[in-house]
């Protein structure tokens, strides 16, 4: 039973989350720089370029990558703070193994007697309960390299159906849209085409806190005169500078898009020549919004009619657009359906294959499109192959030498194997790069069914929240310590230099697998003797598919700053803008537009929980927070999660600014300060995601999951808020001096004015819209 | 641009034309640049710049603060003991430590609110525009960072050939005019009066539409909504559209597709059960 050894308490007190504020040695310290690594930020799918410096095998700060053409040296606090992680003294040195008895509630143990250990436990669950009772958790933080040697890991050492990955929480909405569309997974767009688009349309992304360098995209598109569309349930900062803002209720995206296509239908903003040439699907696509006029929209949505109208005659009349969606459209029980009524609204009026047209999905995690491609998760088979396809399995099993029983087959999803461990038909768990306890909804029952393994083995860097429950505990590799690839939102495969070994006895996570998978007997799959002999690889074996990586060397990669995906032989240019001669990977080799119908949110209000919760994220974190959590700098600027709520909303419970509010939903609740803004909508609370135990938001969120995309509807549910009473010391506090021996510095009210001097001016933590 | 480590500066003093932009309705307020501050050369683990919110409960428009590096430096002219100095590229420097005597004039005078009361240093320390960076043709660390590029640092040919705004660089405090090295973007040409003036779209008084009539986010209303569709317009909508037909107010979830009791919603539709 994978129970925590320790409470809650005295684990984090033991293994964090500290913080590291200052980097190795010291401010004052004078390092020589050994090394300029050139590499890319770990923390979001925009993969910035960014220049580590090294001394004595740590990282000790940065340079901005002015040549980099992404980013050109821009960076969010993210990127620029990254490199406090490296020899954080959270980090995990030895391997461990549970032990209630020890001090720390695990003792360290010899790699030989964790991974003998691990071995041995995955044979015998496997031998008393089916091969598929044994399941992989993996994430799309990883690089390339590593999330292709998992997705074979899981296939040839476990020998396991059940292996998936955390982009289920980020990316599969969008995949399953654009594949239904375009038969591509990928934004058809690179990010230079945004400056030249007549009209940007962000629906449902949080550009400024989640992809922050997009925003100068949007802005020199803005200096040549586009037009700006935005559709959020809050005023986000992008938000602010929109021409139309369209603040619908969370859920109802497909209502809102369908209206406008609706309008571009009525109007005949609707370029006929290109449909007819190219789309399959239109009328068909137009009849399941014939009823949806903006009036009956503006009912569902909240959103004005004239709005709406407005929205659609600017995207209809304009001569290009890019429309620009993320978890805001995806993260629903519809999921799908809105991203298809997105792409939908850029195939009617040709908006495709050209220079500033295209639908474009924001991808949100570190590798989250190039560890989305190559057979972690689990419908799928290296190069974006589908592990139903005949083909592919034939293909697959030539370039891994093994039987096409091995490959196994398709799998539970990350959710489903979760509920899986709940009923019992899971006993055992390997998990790399995912922090489920924070990150899947319903954080409670996540955490019971882990309790429920027989056997629980994590590979991590720090201890995440999950990895309180693991029986054994692998230290493995930050993204800086290891080479590889990764593919950034734009399908740019991009080069990751390693920076610094892993410290004390931590291993490469590709070392680990491929020794696991000597001790499991597959020793033969994985002979590989450094990484890029596993790019080598996963070149072969991404070839003739979807994402063909075969043109590509890890030293062109670097002279051309990137590589777009298909780069199907040597020499080829790869492919920056898809689908430029109109052939789309359809069966038909036409796009499709698919029809959509609206379907409300799973959980809808009703007078017991009468408010809707959406989630999301704030710029200063990264996903479930192990790494962020624990950057003191980055802590302060957003201490703690925070609900914003409307003026009106608050007025109706007696909430003011500060105070503590109870937000509960059938799942669970919680308690947390509230912020009272009006770029909220009056009907809706808002909290970010990225804390653990009693301030993570997935206590409260709904578990229910897009029929086709099987993504969790976190930006919807149904809740209750109640003022609990004035604000208190809730900030977190955790030893700030971790590493200086600075005061804690709660100068600064959170999320309001930082760089204030450390030690300058202490006070009570004000929340933002206290007015400062 | 070259980076630091490969560029080799000739002539220290050499920012030449390049000049400091801010243009304040570009700003996301990330905080990029107050974390990168922090790791500029000259004054590593302090930063020196600061980020406001405007009125967060009104709006998510931020400020970002560097200093202005003012042609006739209000610091400097406060300063008791000549500790503040700006040198040959106009660059205000942070107090001379043998000099500054720590009383906070400066601090106090600035009417950017810029100096930094450095108590462990016993001195003030400020924003020196990374002259380190700058007088080798580096951007500033904040302007390299920043995402939005609401700070900008080039020359003027780059910035009419990339951007769009009205460079000014005089503000008018009550009777007070400070002319500045930096310059903001404004909307019209002409000193910029710092106090009052919020600029509207046409939508930003009422983002949610709440005056708008039918469509108004009330709280108090029920979901689902009844949307007042026509049965041509229902028959049109076709299969698996939102329900209409059922009573405005009624208890919410009550009827229709999707209405199903909200603690298990989503079961019909989600195949693969939940335990
Ligand atoms: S988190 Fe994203 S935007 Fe921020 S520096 Fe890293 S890659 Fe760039
Ligand atoms: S902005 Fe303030 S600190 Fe900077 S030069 Fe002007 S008066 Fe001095
Ligand atoms: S880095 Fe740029 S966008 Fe971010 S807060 Fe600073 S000025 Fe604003």
């Amino acid at each position: 039973m994978a129970r925590p050894p320790l409470t809650e308490e005295e684990l984090v007190a033991r293994y964090g989350p500290h913080l590291n504020t200052a980097p190795p040695g010291g401010w004052s310290a004078d390092a020589d720089i050994d090394r300029m690594v050139r590499t890319h930020c770990c923390f979001c799918g925009q993969q910035c370029g960014i220049i580590l410096k090294v001394a004595d095998d740590e990282v000790v700060g940065f340079e901005p990558w002015y040549e980099f053409p992404f980013n050109e040296g821009k960076l969010c606090p993210k990127g620029v703070k990254r490199y406090l992680q490296g020899n954080h003294p959270d980090r995990l040195l030895e391997p461990l193994e549970r032990d209630p008895a020890a001090p720390r509630g695990f003792r360290e143990v010899s790699w030989d007697h964790a991974l003998d250990r691990v071995a041995r436990e995955i044979r015998r669950i496997q031998a008393e309960n089916g091969k598929d009772s044994f399941a992989i958790l993996n994430g799309a933080s990883l690089t390339s390299e590593k999330a292709y040697l998992i997705g074979k890991f899981a296939r040839l050492a476990i020998g396991t159906s059940n292996s998936d990955y955390n982009g289920r929480l980020c990316m599969v909405s969008a995949g399953h849209g654009y594949n239904k569309a375009f038969g591509v997974d990928r934004a058809p767009n690179p990010w230079s085409d945004i400056p030249r688009a007549d009209v940007v349309f962000v629906a449902g992304a949080n550009i400024a806190e989640c992809a922050p360098i997009t925003t100068s995209y949007i802005w020199r598109a803005r200096d040549n005169g586009a037009r700006l569309i935005v559709a959020d349930p809050r005023v986000t900062p992008i938000a602010r500078t929109a021409d139309v803002f369209l603040g619908l209720r969370p859920g109802t995206d497909s209502a809102l898009l369908g209206s406008i296509l609706h309008v571009l239908v009525e109007r005949d903003w609707v370029d006929h020549e290109f449909v007819d040439a190219h789309v399959e699907g239109f009328e068909e696509a137009a009849a399941a919004v014939a009823g949806y006029t903006p009036a009956w929209a503006s009912d569902v949505t909240g959103v004005p009619a004239a709005r709406i109208e407005e929205a659609a005659e600017i995207w209809g009349t304009a001569a290009s657009g890019m429309i620009l969606h993320a978890r805001g459209l995806e993260h629903h029980t519809s999921g799908v359906d809105n991203v298809s009524a997105a792409i939908n609204l850029a195939l009617a009026t040709g908006r495709i294959g050209r220079p500033g047209s295209g639908p474009c999905m924001v991808t949100g995690q570190g590798n989250g499109q190039g560890a989305r491609e190559h057979g972690n998760k689990s419908e799928q088979l290296p190069g974006m192959r589908r592990i139903d396809d005949p083909e592919a399995r034939a293909y697959i099993s030539e370039v891994w030498g093994c039987t096409d029983e091995e490959l196994r087959g398709k799998g539970y999803s990350a959710e489903e194997i979760v509920w899986a461990i709940d009923r019992g038909e899971i006993k055992g768990l390997l998990s790399i790069c995912f922090n489920p306890v924070v990150s899947l909804p319903d954080s409670n029952t996540t955490r019971r069914a882990l309790e429920k393994l027989e056997f629980f083995a994590v590979v991590d860097f720090f201890l995440s929240e999950t990895a309180f429950h693991a029986d054994v505990v692998l230290p493995g590799s930050l993204q800086e310590e290891g080479e590889g690839v990764v593919t950034t939102l734009e399908g740019r495969v991009v080069k990751i230099n390693e920076a610094k070994p892993p410290p004390g006895n931590a291993r490469r996570d590709v070392d680990i697998f491929c020794d696991l998978a000597g001790r499991l007997g597959a020793g033969r799959y994985f002979p590989y003797r450094d990484t890029r002999e596993i790019f080598d690889e996963l070149r072969v074996a991404s070839k003739g598919g979807v994402a063909d990586y075969y043109g590509m060397t890890w030293e062109r990669i670097e002279e051309e700053n990137g590589i777009f995906w298909p780069c199907p032989e040597e020499g080829h240019p790869g492919t920056p803008r898809l689908f430029e001669d109109r052939r789309f990977r359809t069966p038909s080799g036409r796009a499709r537009m698919v029809p959509v119908a609206f379907r409300p949110p799973a959980e809808v209000v009703d007078s017991e929980y009468p408010v809707w919760l959406t989630t999301g994220r704030v710029v200063s974190q990264y996903l479930s927070g192990t790494q962020t959590r624990r950057i003191g700098p980055l802590v302060k600027q957003y201490p703690e999660p925070l609900c914003e709520i409307h003026p009106r909303l608050a007025r109706e419970h007696g909430i003011e600014s500060g105070d503590v509010v109870r937000v509960s939903s059938r799942r669970g609740t919680m308690t947390l300060p509230a912020t009272v803004v009006s770029t909220i909508r009056p009907d809706t609370v808002f909290i970010p995601y990225h804390w653990a135990g009693d301030r993570a938001a997935n206590q409260l969120t709904n578990p229910a999951l897009d029929p086709e995309s099987r993504i969790p509807e976190f930006k919807t549910c149904a809740v209750r808020v109640e003022r609990v009473g004035p604000g208190g010391a809730t900030v977190d506090r955790r030893d700030y001096e971790t590493r200086t021996g600075d005061a804690p510095d709660t100068g600064d009210a959170p999320n309001t004015a930082a760089g204030g001097v450390p030690g300058e001016a202490p006070g009570p933590a004000t929340p933002p819209g206290s007015g400062t | 641009m070259p980076t630091l480590t490969e560029y080799v500066p000739d002539a220290p003093g050499e920012m030449g034309d390049r000049v400091f932009v801010v243009d304040q309705s570009r700003c996301i307020g990330c905080q990029a640049c107050v974390q990168a501050c922090e790791e500029c050369g000259t004054h590593r683990g302090h930063s020196m710049m600061q980020l406001d919110f405007i009125d967060r409960g009104a709006t998510v428009q931020t400020v970002p603060l560097i200093c202005m590096h003012c042609a006739d430096p209000t610091c400097a002219e406060v300063c008791p003991a000549d500790a503040i100095k700006q040198n040959e590229d106009g660059i205000v420097q942070s107090s001379l430590k043998p000099r500054c005597i720590a009383c906070w004039n400066c601090v106090n005078a600035c009417p950017f609110g810029i100096p930094k009361k450095m108590f462990e240093l016993d001195q003030m320390m400020k924003c020196d525009m990374c002259y380190d960076r700058s007088s080798v043709g580096l951007a500033p660390m904040c302007a390299s960072v920043c995402p939005s590029q609401a700070l900008w640092f080039g020359t003027p040919q780059e910035f009419d050939a990339t951007r769009t705004g009205v460079l000014e660089d005089t503000m008018v405090f009550g009777g007070q005019y400070v002319r500045t090295k930096v310059q903001v973007v404004v909307h019209e040409p002409g000193p910029v009066a710092v106090a009052p003036g919020r600029r509207y779209t046409h939508w930003t008084d009422d983002p949610f539409g709440l005056d708008e009539g039918p469509a108004e986010a009330d709280v108090s209303r029920d979901w689902p909504l009844a949307p007042a569709l026509s049965a041509a317009q229902q028959r049109q909508a076709g299969p698996g559209a939102w329900p209409v037909a059922h009573g405005a107010g009624a208890g919410a979830g009550a009827g229709g597709v999707g209405g199903s009791a909200a603690g298990d919603a989503g079961d019909s539709r989600t195949e693969g059960a939940r335990p």
